[in-house]
């Protein structure tokens, strides 16, 4: 566990990341980054809360088989969205343009780009970010599980 | 639309699709305990089996099937607003590619019932059956895939699923060592695969193999075509372990499980298919395709003749098969290097073709007895304990129906007849021996030697006093092995039926770039 000071600030950064995980995740179709990143940002806040409070503490509040659990269901909302698709063909983009959700039109030409377009696009990029949360968190909580606390 | 002809229409992509879906789902299934997992990835495994199944059914009859990720129809190749390019991910399925298919899932269905028994009572089997299903979808995907990008992809998925099997049984560190010596290598080939692409990439704006050979064949054979050639030349023929780049497969094949390595070894073959469709469809009609033949012809004798010798001073009977697989691998870049360097010649017709199918029978009977000979050694391991061939004895005494099928697949590895070894070895010596007569010497010498090692692993494990009270394998392990030594009596005594349906099309299909190419750009229907 770390001092007062860097527990505060983890404290104060982690909804941050967290919320800046989720933005990057959400804009994948139209910004630089997309479903690994942003879950790989994400990821970084569980590194963040092990550094600040150690890893005996943060198991307890962040379990491993609840991390792989959520992997599974990231994987499983990926190709669950393609699976849909196979009425026409597998990974078929059913949502583009249907006017449901993620469903509006894009008109010709440069604009600011819109949220609510691109179809099963931004889907699976929420699935590809909850899946890479998932793994790399598993992943650091084993990796940082071999520190050891050092007595001052 | 029935179900049946849902299935037809869309085979290529359910054949990933399933095990893909299979592998995800196991961890959660898990949950509910241990068999209903097992039932769960049996049926997956059985499913994916028929789907490939399925597709040799559809190539031999319909030709070659293309279908297209997120297009509408799912055979629209290219769409009209794409300014004549394939544009989007493209599964095209010939001959060669459903023959491979079909020898990735049967592996894997073998492997899949042999691990019943073989790891019950082992930790983590969640992920060992999800990685094994990932694996399988490795192999798949490289077989069936007609992207170049896509093809690097499915050939991570292989290699990392792999690496993590290798390191399944931890073995003192010795097994994850070897996992990391392989997923480092493979992790180093991938990226000069990628490189590789990305100069195709950036000459012919295409991703898609048959508009990428179309483009080079219109543009004529430059210098960078050259360097991308043999980077992804020598990258696939390190991950089908051909000497020299044979370092990395004694460690993998001998750390790995018995299943595991038996799966190994066809997920290098479905590199070696790779190496094939590169040579053939994407550079065989731009580049010389004699010297890159004789190419392959001279990586397979150094392969079969070091392996063999190689294997002559192992005592670990893992180590000892994996050094004959480099040794099998060179019989098949032998055969199918001869056809290649004959291509558009009248010497193809003569023998070059004869050579090719010898080379591709013996992709599918090494898959059969090499597959048989590591689920032995695995039997051999779970009840002695030790893979140590100096610490063995007496085995048969107790052991009967593994020292059968131990025996089935040694002889038919020798190429003794009736036994399918022996068929396609011969095809191979008679073909090659019309374009030099001392590459079938040196075939028929490393033949001989392959025996003489079997003979004395059989005779060291199996043969001499009792040492150990030790009882029959599980029956699981026993039907996996069983299914492996049917097919082989069967293809050694009936090799026609083999021949007919799965070696003779694939042949064709290496054989025919145009038809390839034609059927992707032209239209796709």
């Amino acid at each position: 566990m770390m001092s007062k000071i860097v527990r505060t600030q983890a404290n104060f950064l982690y909804p941050f990341i967290l919320i800046f995980g989720f933005y990057i995740v959400a804009h994948g179709h139209l910004t630089p980054g997309g479903g690994f990143q942003g879950g790989a940002v994400i990821a970084t806040g569980i590194a963040l809360v092990i550094v600040a409070y150690g890893y005996d503490r943060v198991k307890s509040w962040i379990k491993k088989s609840t991390l792989t659990a959520t992997e599974s269901i990231g994987l499983l909302c990926f190709i669950l969205t393609a699976f849909i698709g196979l009425s026409t063909s597998f990974f078929y983009n059913f949502l583009a343009n249907s006017g449901l959700l993620f469903g509006d039109k894009v008109s010709y030409g440069a604009n600011p780009g819109y949220l609510n377009t691109a179809g099963t696009l931004p889907i699976m990029n929420l699935a590809v970010g909850v899946e890479v949360l998932g793994g790399l968190g598993v992943i650091l909580m084993y990796m940082l599980s071999y520190g050891k606390e050092v007595s001052k | 639309m029935s179900v049946w002809d849902f299935i037809i229409t869309n085979a290529p992509a359910l054949a990933i699709a399933v095990p893909l879906l299979g592998a995800f789902l196991t961890p959660l299934i898990y949950r509910a305990g241990r068999k209903t997992a097992l039932i769960w990835v049996l049926s997956v495994l059985g499913f994916t089996e028929f789907l490939a199944l399925l597709l040799v059914y559809l190539v031999n009859t319909y030709g070659i099937q293309v279908y297209v990720f997120g297009g509408n129809p799912s055979t629209l190749a290219i769409p009209p607003d794409s300014g004549g390019i394939p544009i989007r991910i493209i599964f095209t399925v010939d001959g060669m590619s459903a023959f491979t298919a079909l020898i990735s899932s049967t592996i894997g269905l073998v492997a899949g019932i042999y691990s019943v028994a073989s790891e019950k009572g082992r930790g983590a089997q969640d992920k060992f059956f999800a990685l094994l299903l990932l694996l399988v979808v490795g192999m798949m995907g490289m077989a069936l895939t007609g992207d170049l990008f896509n093809f690097f992809v499915f050939l991570e998925i292989n290699s990392l699923s792999a690496a993590a099997l290798v390191s399944y049984r931890i073995h003192g560190g010795k097994a994850v060592e070897a996992a990391f010596k392989y997923a480092v290598v493979s992790s180093i080939g991938a990226l000069m695969i990628l490189f590789a692409i990305a100069i195709l990439y950036g000459e012919y704006d295409a991703l898609n193999m048959a508009m990428i050979a179309e483009r080079m064949y219109q543009t004529g054979f430059s210098a960078m075509d050259m360097i991308a050639m043999a980077l992804i030349v020598v990258t696939l023929a390190m991950k089908c372990g051909a000497v020299p780049m044979h370092y990395w497969v004694p460690d993998g094949y001998g750390e790995a499980p018995g299943e595991i390595s038996a799966m190994i070894m066809v997920a290098s073959q479905a590199s070696l298919y790779g190496l094939f469709r590169m040579c053939f469809t994407v550079f065989g009609l731009s580049a010389n395709t004699h010297s890159l033949g004789w190419f392959l012809i001279i990586l397979g004798l150094l392969s079969m003749f070091i392996g063999v010798t190689m294997a002559f001073l192992q005592h670990d009977i893992k180590r000892l098969m994996a050094y004959h697989s480099v040794s099998q691998t060179g019989y098949m870049l032998l055969g199918v290097g001869v056809g290649l360097a004959t291509l558009g010649t009248s010497a193809f017709n003569q023998y070059g073709l004869f050579a090719m199918e010898g080379g591709i029978f013996h992709i599918l009977n090494n898959m059969l007895y090499k597959g048989l000979l590591f689920l032995t050694a695995g039997a051999i391991i779970y009840r002695v304990g030790t893979s140590d061939l100096n610490k063995m004895g007496g085995l048969a005494h107790t052991m009967k129906f593994t020292a059968i099928f131990y025996l089935i697949g040694a002889l038919a590895i020798a190429g003794i007849p009736p036994f399918n070894g022996f068929v396609s070895k011969l095809m191979i010596y008679e073909s090659v021996y019309q374009l030099n007569p001392f590459l079938a010497v040196v075939a028929a010498i490393v033949s001989m030697l392959t025996l003489a090692s079997f003979l004395k692993v059989f005779h060291s494990a199996f043969m001499g006093p009792k040492l150990y009270n030790v009882k029959e394998v599980p029956k699981s392990m026993l039907i996996a092995m069983g299914i492996l030594s049917f097919f082989i009596v069967l293809f050694g005594i009936f090799p026609n039926i083999a021949m007919t349906y799965l070696v003779a099309p694939a042949a064709h299909a290496l054989a025919d770039p145009v038809g390839y190419i034609t059927r992707v750009l032209g239209g796709g229907a």
